[in-house]
């Protein structure tokens, strides 16, 4: 430490590589992914009664099987995201068609799931750069689901053309009403947005548990479910059953793109990241924040709305009550991890998609409930929020400018 | 300096302007219900209907004759005072009284609702407001907890997080060495959670929010965790439940005695705490300090008040309170651990701290009018009410919303709330 306070002809090439790497916000991220799992691995070895009786035989044992479990678990995860890599190898060898497309099913459904993280991701990032904490996400996305399904099986004789993009919208509305209201009282009553959503979440939860039970129930069953949208509202699909990889992905992918181009090269972006930076400075600029925060809210809440939308049109085709997805959620740290920004969330989504995907062969195969991810995402947003501790931990250095910009409107009233 | 003497004026003009749309739209609101239960409950009903509504659920207290109320007239009685509420509000306005007689118009719209979907049959009120009572623990507590943190300036959004994470702690810790011992397990978890909370708030000067919907996300996520891999079937999840006692002579009292003074602990302990609370924060020399931290820390500190310390000594007694309240869960009511057992109590719980006006004996009445808006839930399911059960569980979460928008605006919370200490460097 010493010696670079001495000199600066002293340092080599490598000391000063290091110390870029420390600056950077990319090493932070990276290094909080890293601890995540880290964390993740030491909950598994605690939480398993078998290192304990390892470690009754000797030390030595305990370690292996602590390692045993730690590689079990994160092995079976990245079978479970991404496929056997052996079954990839023989089927692309046997030339197969369809057993390449079977090897590759995994991988496949991981996109699936990663797709309304993709919605949800940048609807939470959008929120954010508004200045709105948007915990929403959730009840927007399910209100979404419940009207693209509506407008599924209500408008018959339509061409996909219109019906798919018509289904779309009714979902996109849903959510930016969901979305609408908590930013309309934000800004007309001053109740604050982070616990309006939830409650949001939870009225819209009991809506569409009525919903799926009463008026919207297929007379036809017994547990209660909303009739088979028609075939012509179906996202369609890229290859044949069981792989159920459709079109919503790409049009995710589209919209980051959009908000993108929006947030940043738009002078309306400009102002909704200018009110989200700065809310005070911006109202002596000029600009209306009353309009911005709705909008941003209502916008925010759409796009969450449409992630749910093409769940129902791509993947489940109706909407039974138990919808408890945990996207919405999930979708705060994913935002904080690609710092709000559009695209970044395309790779965070793909990371947290892979992981949730990969989570279900993990219990079954390790025997670890798949909350676990819930863990690594919490620890993953504790180093992310306070990127001092992974300096400690990792001896960084300080950056000379300031750490990453997370943060929301905090206090919960307006002060007026 | 003078930036900032601009915004508060800025706030100042637009605050009086929202007022004025603010009292309108509060006083539209209740001449509309007003309107409502004349037309739509009132009208149908024929003039010599009666509801009743029993009074007596055990034989412990002293027993009196069930209350019978004309349906229609009481309606109408009801109808007139909302409208002459409403029209008050309109052209007067009641100022700093309005989130009571928001809570006034709630209490009789609900009333008005019992009347008319109890008309010609009878309905249980103490029973309900019994329940009441003990629903409204969770909530209070939480209040409570809530209140105490951001008193000294630390907003703590993850008390959903401290309470589910308590619950099973207790569960566990009640079922391996004995009830009591879960409520310290309870206390300890809520504390550790808290520390975490204000090591990350105060020291790294994290976003309160974020790390309040940090230790949220990881609280639901190992409780979720852990009751999969542990608890299913198993001996680890029967603690056992605090059964209910009687006050001696209180209990007594018909009608008031079962309501309020025959319950299990946890309703006595959020009695004491209210009033402990209200003389710690208002008549001693720690509260005075504990809210001048939260209200200008610059100033407290100026004056010889370690700023630092005291936040986090309000973490921790928030955090061992709202461990308190998590253990409710599993201790307090089935004597056992559910993943989805607060189900967003901790939440309500923030509403009803600020519907209290960031008070305890505001808290615990906000804590009882959303307990009613829960026993409202379960007991007129049980009725032939004409709206349907999962509509109904909506209730709850409608009224905190429309509590938090009704008057957020008029109630104001500790200046500093929210916002990290700086300590100047000499």
């Amino acid at each position: 430490m010493n010696k670079e306070t001495t000199g600066q002809e002293k340092r080599n090439f490598l000391s000063i590589f290091y110390e870029e790497l420390s600056k950077s916000s990319i090493t932070i991220i990276i290094l909080s992914i890293v601890s995540g799992f880290i964390m993740g691995g030491i909950l598994v070895i605690v939480t398993s009664p078998e290192v304990y009786k390892a470690f009754a035989v000797s030390f030595g044992e305990g370690l292996a099987t602590s390692w045993k479990m730690v590689a079990n678990t994160y092995s079976s995860l990245f079978l479970g995201a991404f496929g056997d890599p052996a079954k990839i190898s023989a089927a692309i060898k046997s030339g197969d068609n369809a057993k390449i497309l079977s090897a590759f099913g995994p991988f496949f459904e991981s996109l699936v799931v990663t797709t309304p993280y993709l919605f949800t991701g940048v609807a939470v990032a959008l929120g954010f750069r508004a200045g709105v904490f948007n915990i929403g996400a959730e009840g927007q996305l399910q209100v979404g689901s419940i009207a693209a399904a509506w407008a599924g099986w209500t408008f018959t004789g339509l061409s996909p053309w219109i019906h798919i993009p018509l289904a779309l919208l009714c979902g996109a509305l849903a959510g930016g009403l969901w979305g609408f209201i908590p930013g309309w009282l934000k800004v007309k009553t001053g109740a604050h947005e982070v616990i309006t959503t939830i409650m949001m979440n939870y009225i819209g939860y009991y809506l569409i548990y009525y919903l799926v039970a009463v008026p919207f129930k297929d007379p036809n069953e017994v547990v209660p479910k909303t009739p088979w949208i028609l075939e012509s509202a179906h996202l369609p699909r890229f290859f044949p059953e069981p792989i159920r990889f459709h079109l919503g992905f790409f049009i995710a992918i589209g919209i980051a793109f959009l908000i993108w181009f929006l947030l940043f090269k738009t002078t309306w972006g400009y102002e909704i990241r200018s009110v989200g930076i700065n809310m005070n400075a911006s109202k002596y600029a000029g600009m209306n924040i009353t309009v911005i925060t709705v909008v941003g809210m209502a916008l925010s809440g759409a796009i969450a709305g449409l992630g749910g939308a093409s769940e129902i049109m791509g993947v489940y085709w109706r909407q039974s009550q138990a919808l408890s997805t945990g996207y919405g959620f999930d979708s705060i740290a994913l935002a904080l991890l690609a710092q709000n920004h559009p695209l970044g969330v395309i790779l965070t989504a793909l990371l947290f998609g892979f992981l949730r995907s990969g989570s279900k062969v993990m219990q079954l195969r390790a025997g670890i409930p798949i909350y676990i991810i819930n863990i690594l995402q919490a620890f993953i947003i504790l180093f992310l929020a306070a990127p001092a501790i992974i300096r400690t931990i990792y001896r960084l250095k300080k950056p000379s400018i300031k750490d990453l910009p997370i943060s929301s409107t905090t206090s919960l009233s307006e002060k007026k | 300096m003078e930036k900032n003497t601009l915004a508060q004026k800025f706030k100042v003009i637009r605050g009086t302007k929202t007022g004025t749309q603010q009292r309108i739209i509060i006083g539209a609101l209740f001449i509309l219900s007003a309107i409502f239960v004349h037309f739509v409950l009132a009208s149908p009903l024929a003039p010599d209907v009666n509801t009743t509504f029993g009074t007596n659920i055990n034989d412990r207290a002293i027993q009196i004759p069930d209350w019978v109320f004309n349906s229609k007239a009481s309606l109408e009685i009801v109808a007139g005072i909302c409208l002459g509420l409403g029209l008050y509000e309109i052209i007067r306005g009641f100022k700093k009284a309005t989130s009571i007689v928001i809570a006034i118009v709630g209490v009789l719209l609900v009333l008005g609702f019992l009347f008319w979907g109890a008309a010609g049959s009878s309905i249980s009120f103490t029973g309900m407001l019994a329940l009441m009572v003990v629903r409204s623990v969770p909530i209070t507590i939480g209040a409570l907890s809530g209140l105490i943190t951001e008193r000294a300036g630390i907003v703590n959004i993850a008390i959903e997080g401290m309470m589910v994470a308590s619950a099973l702690t207790s569960a566990i810790a009640g079922s391996l060495f004995g009830i009591w011992w879960g409520v310290v397990a309870a206390i300890f978890t809520g504390a550790a959670l808290a520390m975490v909370h204000a090591w990350l708030s105060i020291k790294y000067k994290v976003d309160q929010i974020i790390s309040g919907t940090m230790i949220n996300i990881f609280a639901t996520g190992i409780t979720s965790y852990t009751y999969i891999k542990f608890l299913q079937s198993s001996t680890l999840n029967e603690p056992g439940f605090f059964k209910p006692f009687q006050i001696p002579l209180l209990y007594k009292i018909p009608v008031i005695g079962p309501i309020f003074f025959d319950h299990n602990l946890y309703v006595y302990i959020m009695y004491l705490l209210v009033i402990v609370l209200t003389i710690a924060l208002y008549k001693t020399k720690w509260g005075l300090r504990h809210r001048a931290v939260g209200e200008h820390p610059k100033a407290a500190d100026t004056l010889g008040i370690n700023v630092f310390r005291t936040r986090y000594f309000a973490c921790l007694l928030g955090g061992m309170v709202a461990g308190f309240a998590g253990s409710y869960f599993s201790l307090g009511s089935v004597g056992r651990f559910e993943q989805t057992m607060t189900a967003g109590r901790g939440f309500i719980a923030l509403a009803a701290m600020i519907f209290g006006n960031w008070t305890p004996v505001g808290s615990i009445g906000a804590g009882m009018l959303f307990g009613f808006s829960e026993s409202l839930t379960t007991k007129l399911s049980l009725l032939h009410f004409p709206i349907p059960a999962e509509l109904l569980l909506m209730l709850p979460y409608i009224i905190t919303i429309v509590v938090l928008a009704g008057v957020v605006g008029r109630s104001r919370g500790p200046a500093a709330s929210g916002t990290p200490y700086e300590k100047e460097s000499l």
